[in-house]
């Protein structure tokens, strides 16, 4: 018994229907049906937060969501949300601060981070490692993240 | 690590839902938030024919208040327990559990509901129902029933409810203005499952500790309740001697669960250390803004 159901969302402000497998991941979709590979699959079961991408305006682990559950839904991934704009900030801070080495984590945590700052505009250093801990990063030992991310926030030393 | 074949339905209302649990019965679950779930899913420890989604079902992410009981809804997000002040004020243990459960991604998703219908003996919502005195409303096709926290969790992974049914409900007693509550786990990184942790309810006036309900979760099969260890710090509270008792009792009144996390005889010393802080924390001796904080 294995069946498909419709769904019609809005990925990255524009209109998509599909028929997509019951069994199938927002992440699968989003990478093997719209090619929209930014969003990267690491542990496939929650726990590393390389699949983050935003619906309905939180940021959610594609790979725990089914993609027949969109339906109706306001889905942006870090293609949508870096082409906006609206992410420019933290990708100059995370450039510069040399937040990134291989680059595989880089796409969840800024969308991660982008909720962070948006929810707390001011955040303590505790409070960017607390928002962060659902994201793993296995290069860069967080430190130059966290810098980062307060550098964005205008609350950094730079 | 993809989900087994499956069918998918979306359930409008309870009534829906509950039919299609009524008519596939074992081989259909409930997928809420999803986020345990979907990674039981991913690692074929789950293989339901049938998901009945119920995440969009109205009227079932409120906060109601009357007649000195809270009502909470099975679909509130874990991300409302931090930041809601409507249920930092009608269910300050799960306010003070929130930001302790999981990541904000997470959080964004899981719900209320999710949490205690999974059963999780290491997560920390079970046990503030418990120490809440909870009560569990449940729905089928039959008709409804309301389960005590103290008789839901059976085990790990293993609750009251029966395939037919739903969590449509929690209810609790509404705070009093002299109840103080506490949340406090010791768990080896942010967000993870505690290896010890306490949930607790009192009233407090004049540092005197009455009507003191402890909830333990991360140390047995499921989350237990200390009415020893309760009992002795009410009778004493703040006292160091009576702290070591009631840590003793502990060691009586629940048979702690060693693993590889954590050995039996750590999450029996981490369990002391977890009550003492919440005991700190009722009594406001200690640093009130550290409340509920992992330590």
């Amino acid at each position: 018994m294995t069946g498909t159901v419709a769904v019609t969302a809005t990925i990255n402000g524009r209109s998509v229907r599909a028929e997509v497998p019951a069994r199938l991941t927002l992440a699968d979709f989003l990478r093997e049906r719209l090619a929209l590979t930014g969003t990267h699959l690491g542990c496939e079961h929650g726990v590393c937060g390389a699949c983050t991408v935003v619906v309905d305006g939180r940021a959610v682990r594609a790979c725990l969501m089914l993609a027949a559950r969109i339906d109706g839904a306001v889905v942006e991934t870090i293609e949508g949300a870096s082409d906006s704009g609206r992410l420019a900030a933290l990708q100059d801070a995370f450039r510069t601060r040399g937040a990134l080495q291989c680059g595989f984590c880089t796409a969840g945590l800024l969308l991660t981070a982008a909720e962070l700052l948006a929810e707390d505009p001011a955040p303590t250093r505790e409070a960017v490692r607390a928002g962060l801990s659902g994201n793993y990063c296995r290069c860069t030992g967080y430190e130059a993240i966290v810098d980062a991310v307060l550098a964005a926030a205008g609350t950094g030393d730079g | 690590m993809k989900p087994p074949p499956l069918d998918y339905r979306r359930a409008g209302t309870v009534e829906e839902a509950v039919a299609l649990l009524a008519e596939h019965g074992d081989d259909a679950r409930l997928i809420a938030g999803g986020q345990s779930l979907m990674p039981l899913l991913a690692m074929r420890l789950a293989a339901p024919e049938l998901l009945v989604d119920i995440d969009r079902i109205d009227g079932l992410d409120s906060v109601a208040e009357s007649d000195g009981r809270v009502t909470l809804g099975p679909l509130i997000r874990h991300c409302r327990m931090v930041g809601d002040p409507a249920i930092a004020r009608a269910a300050p243990l799960f306010a003070r559990a929130g930001p302790l459960v999981a990541h904000p991604g997470i959080r964004n998703r899981g719900t209320l509901g999710g949490a205690l219908a999974l059963g999780d003996p290491a997560a920390e919502f079970p046990a503030c129902a418990l120490a809440a005195g909870a009560v569990m409303h449940l729905a089928s096709s039959g008709g409804r029933r309301s389960v005590p926290a103290e008789a839901f969790f059976h085990g790990p992974m293993e609750t009251a409810i029966a395939p037919e049914e739903m969590l449509v409900a929690v209810e609790l007693p509404a705070p009093r203005p002299e109840d103080r509550f506490a949340v406090r786990e010791v768990a080896r990184r942010h967000g993870d499952y505690a290896l010890a942790g306490v949930a607790a309810r009192a009233r407090v006036a004049g540092g005197r500790l009455s009507d003191l309900r402890l909830a333990f979760f991360g140390v047995a099969d499921r989350p237990v309740p200390a009415p020893a260890a309760a009992a002795i710090l009410v009778a004493a509270p703040g006292d160091p001697e009576a702290l070591r008792a009631a840590g003793e009792a502990l060691a009586e009144e629940i048979d702690f669960a060693g693993g590889a996390q954590a050995s039996a005889a750590l999450r029996r010393h981490l369990a002391r250390v977890v009550l003492a802080r919440a005991v700190a924390d009722l009594l406001d001796a200690g640093p009130g803004e550290a409340a509920g904080r992992a330590a």
